[in-house]
């Protein structure tokens, strides 16, 4: 396997058992900005006790300053319209930091909280989310960077020529826009998928920006890193404005001593046994290795137990790959796209009119 | 005989879409920037305001076909930037306009539910209804509904949340809800207790029968667009003689007209600065806009500076989508020539005096006195004010009137309570 000294990403879940106070929230992400992380993920799903989650990231966002903010938003009972417009607002509130973990609603009990018949397939629920995501990034190209203009002497506070209709009409939904909200900071939010596996991995090579992948060995990694990035290019995309990122969930607490109850209400522990259970020393060492093999671009940690997983991840973890020099000391940058090394999309209204 | 005045309340509301935002003022800041939100949050904390106010955009308006590119467009989505606002003020309700047309109860409810936990209680809704296709099509409903439906919607929308907000045990505990209607059959739990507040509080800004009745038996607050005594006292007379149906008191309702406010170190200083604020708002190519949504036609040949059209108004025309109208355009173009012709306007001057609603012109003085005697002769319980400077506009208004209120005990001096039900003192929902 080839060596690499590719910078390592890491981020890490904030989510746990149900909390509803923004301090709890709020330390954590800080927390994790203290560790210089990439980003910090906040899971959301109407199938289980917890507050929304975009709300939650955009309420910590004043109290932070660099750390990436990335909730799930599910597409499947959503509008995409308020979708497209809640998370363009994250990345104002943020000033640049936004993503969105993309997920879908996959039970009957969460189609009868909205009146609707039994849950589709997965593939149809995934598609859907692909078009989401799509017409999400249209709606973001809306407005060119530049369509506020304030010209006094014609009296116009917008040029029309920069805004743009999108009339998407897809397999699920059409969408006439303009988007309301101008321009992200970044142009387009952060899209993040767990595209392990089946329907999500077509989704996720066609439109994330970063892929996680649940895998228990470095080989099956580095497989699905490949097949990703294989599929991206496939659809046209370049492959290395892909960040996969290896999604494991993480026990260092010591192994007498249960994770905390209530947790079955928390995010679930990743299927396909990605768990890791030690000391925060020896997942240093993991992730050293398995980086250092190619096998992914970085890592996703869920902590089983946030307050207390979190602090050693960063007092510990963080510090010693920081100390080898494999990792960050601090954000150079001020966006998401910048800890990820991921150039801001050019728009492609203004790409097709001539004047990106 | 002097008395004790009326507490007043007071609102800031951030404009959203519009055309009173003087953009071309050096000292008009961005619109999207969310340090532009900070700024006129906390000043209206700084000034005690019960709550800071977004209305809603879901498309931008065009006219004759056109993306409309005049107005101050480019929102952020409400409820994202009232969650991030939470974290930077204390005590300062905030408030969301969300329509009820695109929305699903369980989502909104649990939006809503959300930011009165992260704001530990001071969350509040502005309920309105959109029914054109032409904003429908950013949804997938589209705009099917008809105009009656959308208030038994609206309505049952409204019970549905609240039944949603009631549904965990007082321990804490989610428990299982159905609810079926004609408008609505959904069923499961919710995935957040009862917030601080009991119940986020509601706002309704609907003008019609059938809007007063909604917010006589479902409202907190009323926002209103009767600014002017006569207008406010008939408003506030009718909408509060509907409580008691209701089983309300009338003090369970408060009525908040949207107003705006132009000061000066003198009166006469005050009137000069609105008659120029008047211009900047209505620049030449803006006034022929105006007359185009009223005449419904193509009237870009004439010049704003000369005289109105001879021609008559085309009713049935649709130039201007996405804006809400008011009154008969045949009705109000007769106004609008009439006024011309006994003042001599132009089409510039007619729009700018027909048009304008600057409701509160003075000194400091001057202000707070009409502000109080608004309220002590019952055309009000309070005003959201609209600046037409954002972010800095209310700054003058908390410096140099708010103390005068306080002075003649009309306003608060302090936050009594933590929750918005608490400034605007409403008693939390029985469940």
């Amino acid at each position: 396997m080839s060596v690499t000294t590719a910078p390592l990403h890491l981020a890490a879940e904030i989510g746990g058992p149900p909390r509803y106070d923004p301090g709890h929230y709020t330390g954590l992400a800080r927390l994790a900005e203290r560790g210089a992380l990439d980003f910090v993920t906040l899971g959301d799903s109407f199938a289980r006790p917890g507050p929304d989650a975009l709300a939650v990231l955009s309420r910590v966002a004043p109290a932070t300053d660099r750390i990436g903010l990335v909730p799930t938003v599910t597409t499947t009972h959503t509008e995409p319209f308020h979708v497209s417009s809640a998370v363009a607002t994250l990345d104002w509130v943020s000033r640049g930091r936004a993503g969105w973990l993309v997920d879908v609603s996959t039970t009957g009990a969460e189609a009868r909280l909205f009146g609707r018949r039994p849950a589709a397939p997965a593939d149809a629920l995934w598609r859907e989310a692909g078009e989401t995501a799509d017409v999400s990034a249209r709606l973001w190209d809306s407005w060119e960077d530049d369509a506020e203009i304030r010209d006094v002497a014609t009296g116009r506070f917008v040029d029309r020529d920069r805004l743009h209709h999108v009339d998407f009409e897809g397999e699920f939904f059409s969408v006439r826009g303009p988007a309301i909200v101008p321009r992200p900071p970044q142009g387009h939010p952060v899209v993040v998928v767990d595209g392990t596996a089946g329907p999500a991995a077509h989704t996720a090579a066609r439109h994330a920006d970063v892929v996680l992948v649940r895998a228990t060995a470095p080989e099956r990694a580095a497989a699905l890193r490949a097949d990703l990035r294989r599929r991206a290019e496939a659809y046209g995309r370049d492959p290395r404005t892909l960040r996969v990122l290896v999604a494991l969930t993480v026990d260092l607490g010591d192994a007498e001593t249960a994770p905390e109850p209530g947790l079955d209400s928390g995010p679930p522990l990743a299927a396909g046994g990605s768990y890791y259970r030690g000391g925060p020393v020896d997942l240093a060492e993991l992730i050293i290795r398995w980086h250092r093999g190619g096998a992914a671009d970085g890592f996703h940690l869920t902590p089983i137990t946030p307050g207390r997983d979190l602090e050693r991840i960063v007092n510990c973890t963080v510090a010693l790959l920081q100390h080898r020099g494999l990792f960050r000391t601090f954000h150079p940058g001020g966006t998401l796209r910048e800890h990820l090394g991921l150039a801001r999309p050019a728009n492609r209204y203004a790409l097709e009119g001539g004047r990106a | 005989m002097s008395r004790t005045p009326r507490r007043m309340h007071l609102a800031a509301h951030f404009p959203g879409v519009n055309n009173t935002t003087v953009w071309s003022d050096p000292r008009s800041g961005s619109q999207i920037d969310f340090s532009s939100f900070t700024h006129l949050a906390r000043t209206a904390e700084r000034g005690l305001f019960d709550f800071f106010f977004l209305a809603e955009g879901l498309r931008l308006r065009e006219h004759n076909g056109r993306i409309h590119d005049l107005d101050v467009v480019g929102r952020p989505e409400s409820l994202t930037v009232l969650a991030a606002l939470a974290a930077v003020t204390d005590r300062l309700g905030l408030a969301a306009t969300v329509s009820t047309t695109f929305n699903e109860p369980f989502e909104l409810a649990r939006r809503l539910a959300t930011l009165d936990h992260l704001s530990a209680g001071r969350a509040a809704w502005n309920v309105v209804t959109s029914s054109d296709a032409f904003t429908g099509e950013n949804f997938r409903r589209g705009g099917y509904l008809d105009r009656a439906d959308r208030y038994t919607r609206a309505a049952e929308f409204v019970a549905t949340a609240r039944e949603l907000w009631d549904s965990w045990t007082p321990d804490g505990e989610p428990r299982p809800f159905a609810h079926r209607g004609r408008h609505f059959g959904i069923e499961g739990e919710f995935t957040v207790p009862r917030s601080p507040q009991g119940h986020p509080v509601v706002i309704q800004a609907g003008d019609s029968p059938e809007g007063r009745a909604f917010a006589a038996s479902a409202a907190d607050v009323v926002f209103t667009r009767h600014s002017t005594l006569a207008a406010g006292r008939a408003f506030y007379a009718d909408v509060k003689g509907r409580l008691a149906a209701y089983g309300r008191e009338p003090d369970a309702l408060k009525i908040m007209p949207g107003v705006t406010v132009v000061l000066g170190d003198s009166d006469a200083e005050a009137r000069e600065r609105a008659a120029g604020i008047r211009l900047q708002q209505v620049s030449p190519q803006g006034a022929l806009l105006a007359l185009e949504q009223v005449w419904g036609r193509d009237l870009s040949s004439y010049d704003p500076d000369g005289p109105l059209p001879d021609i008559d108004p085309d009713p049935g025309a649709t130039l201007a989508r996405g804006r809400v109208t008011h009154g008969d355009p045949l009705e109000t173009a007769a106004r609008w020539r009439a006024l011309s012709k006994e003042k001599g306007l132009s089409i510039r001057q007619t729009v700018v005096e027909a048009t304008g609603r600057q409701s509160f012109i003075g000194s400091p003085e001057t202000v707070a006195a009409a502000l109080t005697e608004f309220v002590a002769e019952d055309a009000a319980d309070g005003f959201i004010l609209v600046p037409h400077l954002t972010p800095g506009g209310l700054d003058d208004f908390v410096d140099r009137v708010v103390p005068l209120l306080q002075e003649r005990g009309a306003f608060r001096t302090e936050y009594a309570g933590p929750t918005l039900r608490s400034h605007l003192g409403l008693a939390a929902p029985d469940r």
